[in-house]
């Protein structure tokens, strides 16, 4: 058997095992790019998905485009019957729930992994840790029936009504605060073990160094510890908020599905993916399908817009002060 | 500031009681007030591992003091008991007493984050705040013990004066603490330790990260320092700690072997064990 593709084989080599080719770069082994050639083509195939998914939802939304033009982002009526469709109580839904989940799930989030990466004890740390990896193994629809049965009855009797005279709207449970509520709970455990991670991976050094200056536990962890993780943080954010846009199932059940803005989080709202969901399979009108698609497209769009706004950030704060005077 | 000696029993001073290197030098005029730090019948564990195994020597004011032995001896283990650092390393513990002005640091009610503010501690291996200026390194110490210095300035500059690296930073201040060498990153550790104006200054091998040049510079600052302050510094460069001390510690195993005069020891130890490390026949 011979190793290599020769080209010119001497004599004397007939027979013996090459395993080096006669000349550089004459000959590569054959395996070794059939294997680069196979792995780049299935690399491509991400970008290729990518752009054929663009391509399509931009076509199969051609119909809504050429009709609603830019008003399609700005409208506010969606009536399938007088065939007049505008997305943005839509888009407003999704980002509203999204932030506002955030805005719940950070802090918690953060308070989890600096227990979990530095105060807690190593059992506790590995049960609880695991505890809260299994959190994200629960599946959506799970959580929005979980929503309609406790959390919304609960909001609607005894939290809600609190709360209308400081937001408006009313308490009816099924609403944008339901929404954010339950999706900073899904989101909780993406950015709380994250966050842990990059916690646990700032050197003990550091640590060591605010400690010895007379630093307590908590000081630890806001100098040495959170400056340190504050970029793999905020890409754990980002992870939180991508499953938060993109999540359908568990909205769906307790936004409300009403398609009207409404700056109270206390009303019914509708996300992008939520009228997808609910009206995709009934949708019968060219139009209207196209308008979907056209939602489609917007999600995708304001996913990408927001992730890569969110990489930005990354990159900005994980530059270091006086970075620019360096030569 | 809490002042410790305040709430701590008195100093204990009994001369017959004391052990032969203390003898010694309440002969030589000393007297036992010149303690800065006493370690007593110090024991110290990582799990079941015993890493001191009873250790007793003083560290007395305004001197500097080497501890040197073999790696594994429990030298790093030893400096980091100084400033309560050993415990926090998941199950480590300690047994006996380190006075600290005459008052036992590891007694009941007393805070370690107090200890550390009044024993600053630099480390093997340099380690700025990678996201934080030079100037806000040196402030790091102040800033976590709650003083907002008036003339932050002048202390900025001080401290970096002292630790001998104000003339090269002073146009760069603004510049991140990991843009320096590693050489201007200990000082810098240094600076920021100094800041604080500790009581006593633990140096953990502070130099086994820097070249030769880098080496030499930190070894004159701890000269000029130990005019001022109360050091402390474990080596594994027995010419270092004979360049840059006035006692050395010996510890072998766990055990203190010898604890005497810089000269003496490396001239005429007492200890057979220490002739053969010192002249390299083991270790």
């Amino acid at each position: 058997m011979r190793f290599t593709v020769g080209r010119e084989s001497d004599e004397r080599d007939a027979g013996r095992l090459r395993l080096w080719p006669a000349a550089i770069g004459a000959e590569v082994n054959l395996g070794d790019r059939l294997f680069r050639i196979l792995t780049a083509a299935f690399a491509a195939l991400i970008v290729l998905m990518l752009a054929a998914m663009a391509i399509q939802m931009t076509r199969a939304s051609a119909l809504s485009l050429s009709r609603f033009g830019f008003g399609f982002l700005v409208g506010t009526d969606w009536d399938p019957v007088r065939e007049s469709f505008g997305a943005l109580p839509f888009i407003y839904g999704t980002i509203a729930s999204s932030l506002l989940a955030l805005i719940i799930a950070v802090p918690i989030s953060l308070a989890i992994a600096i227990y979990l990466s530095e105060l807690s004890a190593a059992p506790v740390r590995r049960s609880l840790g695991f505890v809260v990896e299994l959190l994200a193994a629960i599946p959506s629809v799970v959580f929005g029936l979980w929503g309609v049965f406790v959390l919304a009855p609960l909001l609607r009797d005894r939290i809600e009504p609190a709360l209308v005279p400081f937001f408006g709207g009313t308490a009816n449970g099924f609403d944008l605060l339901a929404a954010a509520i339950i999706l900073a709970i899904m989101i909780l455990p993406t950015i709380s073990s994250v966050s842990r991670d990059v916690m646990a991976a700032v050197p003990k050094s550091q640590r060591e160094g605010a400690l010895a200056l007379g630093a307590t536990r908590w000081e630890t962890v806001r100098v040495a510890v959170l400056p340190s993780a504050r970029s793999g943080i905020v890409g754990a954010i980002i992870l939180g908020l991508g499953r938060a846009l993109g999540e359908t199932m568990a909205v769906t059940m307790v936004i409300g599905n009403r398609g009207e803005i409404s700056l109270s989080i206390l009303d019914p709202s509708y996300s992008m993916a939520a009228v997808i969901a609910n009206e995709y399979t009934e949708a019968t009108g060219e139009l209207h399908l196209a308008a979907l698609s056209e939602i489609t497209l917007l999600l995708f769009i304001v996913t990408l817009a927001l992730n890569a706004a969110a990489r930005f950030l990354v990159w900005r704060v994980a530059r270091l002060p006086g970075e620019k005077n360096r030569l | 500031m809490i002042s410790l000696a305040e709430t701590g029993p008195k100093p204990a001073a009994a001369p017959a009681a004391l052990p032969r290197h203390e003898r010694q030098m309440i002969a030589n005029g000393r007297t036992a007030d010149e303690h800065k730090m006493l370690a007593e019948n110090l024991h110290a564990w990582f799990g079941n591992t015993e890493a001191l195994k009873g250790i007793s020597f003083p560290i007395l004011r305004n001197r500097v003091t080497a501890i040197i032995g073999p790696s594994g001896c429990g030298k790093s283990t030893l400096i980091r008991c100084y400033n309560r650092m050993h415990e926090v390393v998941a199950n480590a513990r300690i047994e006996g007493r380190v006075l600290l002005d005459g008052v036992d640091i590891y007694a009941r009610g007393i805070d370690p984050v107090l200890v550390r503010r009044r024993v600053g501690m630099v480390f093997q291996k340099p380690n700025p705040f990678p996201t934080m200026s030079i100037r806000d390194n040196v402030l790091a110490g102040l800033r976590l013990n709650g003083v907002r210095p008036r003339y932050a300035d002048e202390l900025v500059e001080k401290a970096l004066q002292q630790a001998a690296l104000w003339e090269e930073v002073k146009d760069v201040l603004d510049r991140s603490g990991c843009s320096l060498s590693g050489g201007q990153q200990q000082r810098l550790c240094i600076a920021r330790a100094l800041a604080l104006e500790p009581e006593v200054l633990l140096m953990d091998e502070p130099c086994s990260a820097l070249d030769p040049i880098a080496t030499a510079k930190v070894e004159e600052l701890i000269h000029e320092l130990g005019e001022r302050y109360t050091i402390v510094i474990v080596t594994h460069n027995m010419q270092q700690a004979a360049r840059v001390s006035h006692y050395t510690a010996f510890l072998y195993l766990g055990e203190l072997v010898e604890y005497n005069l810089t000269d003496t020891l490396f001239t005429k130890p007492n200890n057979q064990r220490t002739e053969e490390y010192i002249t390299g026949r083991f270790g």
